[in-house]
């Protein structure tokens, strides 16, 4: 199948918006409102751009765009393809919500250094977008390693002994597995001569002996601790020391999300579908990401602090991405791929509500959450539709894509896999629904009145929770990330739906 | 054993060089005198020098002047030819690295008077205890102190 | 015959001869007036940089530039040889000279202010010695270059930190003076079973009697003296000292340039003197070499940890980075060797930025200690963030110099099949992130309540262009390292180890 490629300064474009965006928000910070108003304009304009892409995308067309040759035969470049949009419009869409909420929640809570604040988080929405459309794995891991250096004070933002030290241990688990990615990097490019993603895997890589390829396919899981597999998983629950719309960044917007889409861009168009047939990784791996969804649901269940509830969820719920991009069946990867916008719109309404719990109601464990639906009843609503979603109960989207996992682990007749998506829908049940009952229908320890998140919180979390629904009532709409999904799969399988 | 003996003694002068580099290294290195390093580092390249100036031997050669170069043109290269010269080479080669290891000589001793001034001694376990009394925090706060009073 | 090619025809002498004779007439300018010295210096630097970046051009697009001293034809006598490898040395010296001295008006006037006249002086020298044991293509007049370098920096040590800058600068004397007998030796070895001095002509000559004893005992010589010369683990014990308490433009200097030129001594030695044949199969003194230089990898970075002095911790870096360049060289393929060529530079920028940083901080602040350094990130945004980016380098972030060269030398360990340096490479790229992460974390963080009513505070401007020129190559040199790579290290990595030959 010949895919047509334009060439385009958009995917470059897109990326830079962001860090011209830093730069004027340190110009600016000693206006906040102007400051503020930077972010907002440069979140619209990336959005703006990145949707621009999509109806060429959505023609079965690829963008390129190369910047430089930055070594001889290792040139900076950007390929939009469908898979890669997909991710960009998740975070550039989801930029927007963030800003607005950081606003409200930075504002209310008077935190300090804001300006450094807003300029690491755009430039962290600039290496997402880069990481969604790098060309090759050198780009991508120009980006990765910027992610990693951006967020860093995101983490370590509130400068307490915790803070740092939880800091530190992001950075160690990130670094070190950068160096992993780097090393994983090295060897395909020593083998193989390029590191350019390919939609059938990257051609040369199946001539490694057998041993090799498990060690390179390790290194490389390695180099994507973003996603937090388990054993890599610790870093997340300990960066939930970080203001809520930095969780809400690294869960649903850019860091994890990186680390899955680096996962399945290694997986898919590293590897290529075939090789992982072959080698038998697929099935290796699609056993050790069910460990993880079903160990870190167990944990999360056992979390009382909502936010680090939440963060073991995501561990889990990402696992089902990489998983449905093992199983190398058409409805697997269809799956795993449509979680990644999907867990987005979910996650962060979640987080937002816990935040808006924070600011508002200054409750972190559930335990003092009794009644807490009679004070915010429009939060804990939304965080009702994210729940569902997450457990893969309909309205809310998460039942579609679970529903396309279910469909490729029965194409294969895997009834362990089957049983671990049964199981994990029901622990995830599990964790949620205490969390709803607490807030719904526990009495009160005293009595409460209505009183809402500002308005620069509340109006977000709402959004998101209605797309969610949206997404999850009408997921074929035309341009919607089921069809960019389709087009992606048709990539990756070589043929059309 | 005789042939080691003549070995020895054939080739003397290379055997005093190495025996002199031994004792001038040992002084650079194990000495804790300063004086008597710099002293130590003197006969290490005195040796060298040595050794450049024994390659310059030739048996039976003379300083390398000219002879009977005003006699007329062919009886001059034939002359010149006809005596043996030692190398001249190893010898200009030596004067600038003399020149070289006096610089040296004059840069060390003037670090010498000036950490003798600082520490009041020559020895480098006296200086190396006076510093390690002195933790570097501690003396640069000295140090400000002590600006701060001039 | 115009002026004009006198002087292009004279480049390669000129660009020794300048800086010297420049350096001698510093005290007569400054007993002018002290304050022309500077502007005297910076007019020599300038002209050195458009002369070496011409010689430089000259090369790439025509080939080597051979210039007999006096007329006298090589192996007679003196022969200066630029060819692409001390061509782009001598680049590297001019302009991190000139970034230093722009540096130095402020710093000098404050730490130094009795001693510029000297200071300036002695600056100018080192360039000279530095300049000639790059330029020139004579063994012995490489020596008397190397001493005169060694002489400068010694003078230049003593000048810094009361009493520590002196006793600092008498072990360096003692270690160069032991690196630089044994290179002497190893010259008159040489001489003693070839009858020349003359590189290229030893070149043609020894390959003859590679199996005399001799030769090994003189490459033993030559491999320690430099070994001593650029601080190679375990012969590193003078550097830390004299790095540390060395005036700040001094320290910036002597870190940038002295173990570059000296590992540059060491590729010319061991590539151009003797052939690759030798010190790769027949004695494996590269396979030693790179042994020695993971070593030093590990073990500088590891030192760099424990210390506290912010210069200290730089030098200890340097141990660590000498390492790169000379396991790259070591690993004698074309692609290690780029990567080891390529940390010539991207070290330059990098450490030399960094002194440069630790320079500006120590003259605001009169504070070394890296654990006092709360609120400077406030203070100093801009030296702070020309720190940030230095040490972004070092630790390998791509998009900076540092991960080309990395990237590099781990694909040459790997061609070579040492996957052990593979991982050396990429460990103590960690222990790096351990290192400066500390001081990032005490420049930004740690302390919010107290740093809030700190004003800004920043350097002087001369001592922020070329802070900041140098930390914009970093990330110029990180994107664009095709340049280099194309122009000059490639054929030149091929040169040297015999696979093509220079233009």
């Amino acid at each position: 199948m010949a895919i047509e490629t334009v060439h385009s300064i958009t995917p470059a474009l897109a990326v830079l918006v962001s860090m011209v965006a830093s730069v004027l928000i340190l110009a600016f910070g000693k206006y906040p409102n102007i400051r503020e108003g930077w972010t907002f304009v440069a979140a619209f304009i990336k959005f703006s751009l990145v949707i621009s892409m999509l109806p060429l995308i959505l023609e079965g067309k690829v963008i390129t765009y190369t910047v430089i040759e930055m070594l001889p035969n290792l040139p900076i470049a950007f390929k939009v393809d469908a898979f890669g949009i997909l991710f960009a419009i998740t975070s550039s869409f989801l930029w927007i919500f963030v800003s607005s909420y950081s606003i409200g929640y930075m504002r209310t809570l008077k935190e300090h250094a804001q300006t450094r604040y807003y300029f690491c988080f755009a430039i962290a929405l600039s290496s997402a977008i880069g990481i969604a459309f790098s060309a090759n794995l050198v780009t991508l891991f120009l980006f990765y390693e910027l992610l990693t250096i951006s967020t860093y004070p995101l983490v370590a933002h509130t400068e307490t002994s915790e803070a740092i030290s939880s800091g530190r241990k992001y950075l160690t688990y990130l670094m070190i597995s950068g160096i992993s990615l780097l090393f994983s990097i090295l060897v395909v490019y020593h083998y193989t001569g390029t590191t350019e993603f390919s939609f059938s895997g990257i051609a040369g890589l199946e001539t490694l002996p057998r041993t090799t390829l498990y060690i390179l396919f390790i290194t490389f899981m390695v180099g994507c601790a973003k996603a937090a597999f388990m054993p890599l998983h610790a870093w997340l629950p300990a960066a939930m020391v970080a203001p809520t719309p930095v969780s809400a960044l690294l869960h649903a917007v850019a860091v994890v999300k990186a680390g899955v889409f680096t996962a399945i861009r290694v997986i898919l168009y590293v590897f290529g579908i075939d090789l992982m047939e072959i080698s038998g990784l697929w099935l290796y791996m699609a056993y050790f990401v069910s460990i993880t969804i079903i160990l870190a649901s167990i944990f999360a269940m056992t979390q009382d602090n909502l936010k680090k509830r939440l963060a073991y969820s995501t561990v889990s719920q990402l696992s089902y991405v990489v998983l449905g991009a093992v199983l190398i069946t058409q409805h697997g990867i269809t799956g795993g791929m449509l979680h990644i916008p999907y867990h987005g719109f979910m996650k962060i309404t979640l987080f937002m509500c816990a935040g808006a719990l924070i600011v508002t109601a200054k409750k972190e464990n559930i335990s003092d959450m009794n009644g807490i639906a009679r004070q915010m009843p429009i939060t804990m609503l939304a965080f009702t539709v994210g729940a569902l979603g997450m457990i893969g109960m309909p309205p809310a989207g998460g039942y579609i894509t679970k529903w396309y996992l279910l469909l490729g682990a029965a194409e294969l007749d895997n009834m362990i896999l089957i049983g671990v998506l049964l199981i994990s829908a029901v622990l995830n049940a599990a964790y949620f629904f205490p969390v709803i009952y607490v807030a719904f229908f526990k009495k009160p320890d005293k009595e409460l009145t209505y009183k809402e998140a500002p308005l620069t919180m509340l109006v977000p979390l709402t959004l998101t929770a209605i797309i969610s629904i949206i997404i999850g009532i009408w997921p074929d709409a035309p341009g919607m990330f089921l069809d960019i999904v389709n087009i992606a799969v048709a990539n990756v399988t070589g043929g059309g739906i | 054993m005789s042939g080691i003996i003549e070995i020895i003694f054939a080739e003397f002068n290379y055997w005093i060089y190495v025996t002199l580099m031994m004792i001038g290294f040992y002084a650079m290195i194990a000495k804790k005198n300063l004086i008597k390093k710099v002293i130590g580092a003197n006969i290490f390249q005195t040796a060298i020098f040595l050794f450049y100036i024994s390659l310059a031997e030739v048996k039976g050669g003379t300083a390398p002047i000219l002879l009977h170069g005003h006699d007329g043109a062919d009886a001059a290269h034939k002359a010149v030819s006809e005596v043996i010269y030692v190398n001249p080479l190893p010898h200009v080669l030596i004067l600038t690295a003399i020149v070289v290891a006096v610089s040296t000589t004059a840069v060390a001793l003037a670090l010498i008077i000036k950490i003798y001034e600082e520490y009041g001694s020559l020895e480098e376990d006296v200086i190396l205890a006076y510093r390690r009394q002195l933790q570097p925090e501690f003396s640069e706060h000295a140090r400000q102190k002590q600006e701060g009073e001039q | 015959m115009t002026g004009f090619d006198l002087i292009t025809d004279h480049l390669p002498v000129l660009t020794v001869v300048i800086p010297l004779m420049a350096g001698f007439l510093t005290p007569i300018v400054g007993w002018i007036d002290r304050k022309l010295c500077w502007y005297w210096v910076m007019l020599t630097m300038f002209a050195v940089l458009l002369m070496t970046s011409s010689n430089l051009y000259t090369v790439i697009t025509s080939g080597t530039i051979h210039y007999h001293l006096g007329g006298w034809t090589p192996p007679i006598g003196i022969e200066y040889v630029i060819d692409l490898l001390n061509g782009f040395v001598c680049l590297i010296i001019a302009f991190i000279g000139l970034m230093v001295g722009i540096y130095s008006i402020e710093s000098i006037k404050k730490e130094l202010p009795n001693k510029i006249i000297p200071f300036y002086s002695i600056f100018l020298l080192l360039i000279t010695g530095l300049m000639g044991m790059t330029i020139t293509g004579d063994i012995f007049n490489f020596y008397v270059f190397l001493e005169i370098s060694s002489l400068t920096a010694y003078a230049l040590i003593a000048m810094g930190d009361r009493g520590d800058g002196v006793v600092a600068s008498f072990n360096y004397l003692i270690m160069g003076t032991v690196a630089a007998s044994f290179i002497l030796l190893g010259i008159g070895y040489l001489y003693a079973v070839t009858g020349s001095l003359n590189i290229a002509d030893m070149q043609g000559l020894l390959p003859s009697i590679y199996d005399n004893k001799v030769v090994l005992a003189a490459l033993a010589f030559f491999m320690v003296g430099f070994s001593i010369k650029v601080g190679l683990f375990p012969l590193h014990a003078w550097l830390p000292d004299a790095y540390t308490h060395a005036p700040s433009a001094a320290s910036a200097l002597i870190a940038g340039l002295m173990t570059k030129v000296g590992a540059y001594a060491m590729i010319r030695f061991m590539f151009s003197v003797f052939t690759p044949e030798f010190v790769i199969d027949m004695t494996r003194m590269a396979e030693i070499l790179t042994w020695a230089a993971a070593l030093a990898i590990v073990v500088g970075s590891v030192l760099a940890i424990a210390q506290s002095d912010i210069k200290r911790m730089l030098a200890y870096s340097s141990i660590s980075q000498i390492g790169y360049i000379l396991l790259g060289v070591g690993l004698a393929n074309v692609i290690g060797m780029q990567g080891g060529l390529l940390h010539i530079l991207n070290h330059s920028l990098m450490k030399c930025a960094l002194f440069l940083v630790a320079g500006a901080i120590f003259y605001r602040t009169g504070i070394r200690n890296l654990h006092q350094f709360q609120g400077l990130g406030k203070k100093m945004p801009v030296t702070t963030t020309v720190f940030l980016i230095a040490a972004l380098s070092m630790i390998g972030v791509p998009g900076t110099v540092g991960f080309t060269s990395k990237w590099y030398l781990a694909l040459g360990s790997i061609n070579a099949g040492q996957w052990i340096f593979v991982i050396v490479i990429l460990v103590s790229s960690l222990l790096n992130i351990v290192y400066f992460w500390r001081v990032f974390d005490n420049i930004w963080f740690g302390h919010p309540h107290e740093v809030e009513h700190i004003k800004r505070d920043e350097a002087p401007l001369s001592m922020l262009i070329p802070m900041v020129l140098l930390a914009v190559l970093c990330i110029f040199f990180g994107l664009f390292a095709y340049y280099p790579l194309h122009y000059v290290l490639e054929p030149l990595s091929n040169a040297l180890l015999g696979i093509g030959v220079l233009p």
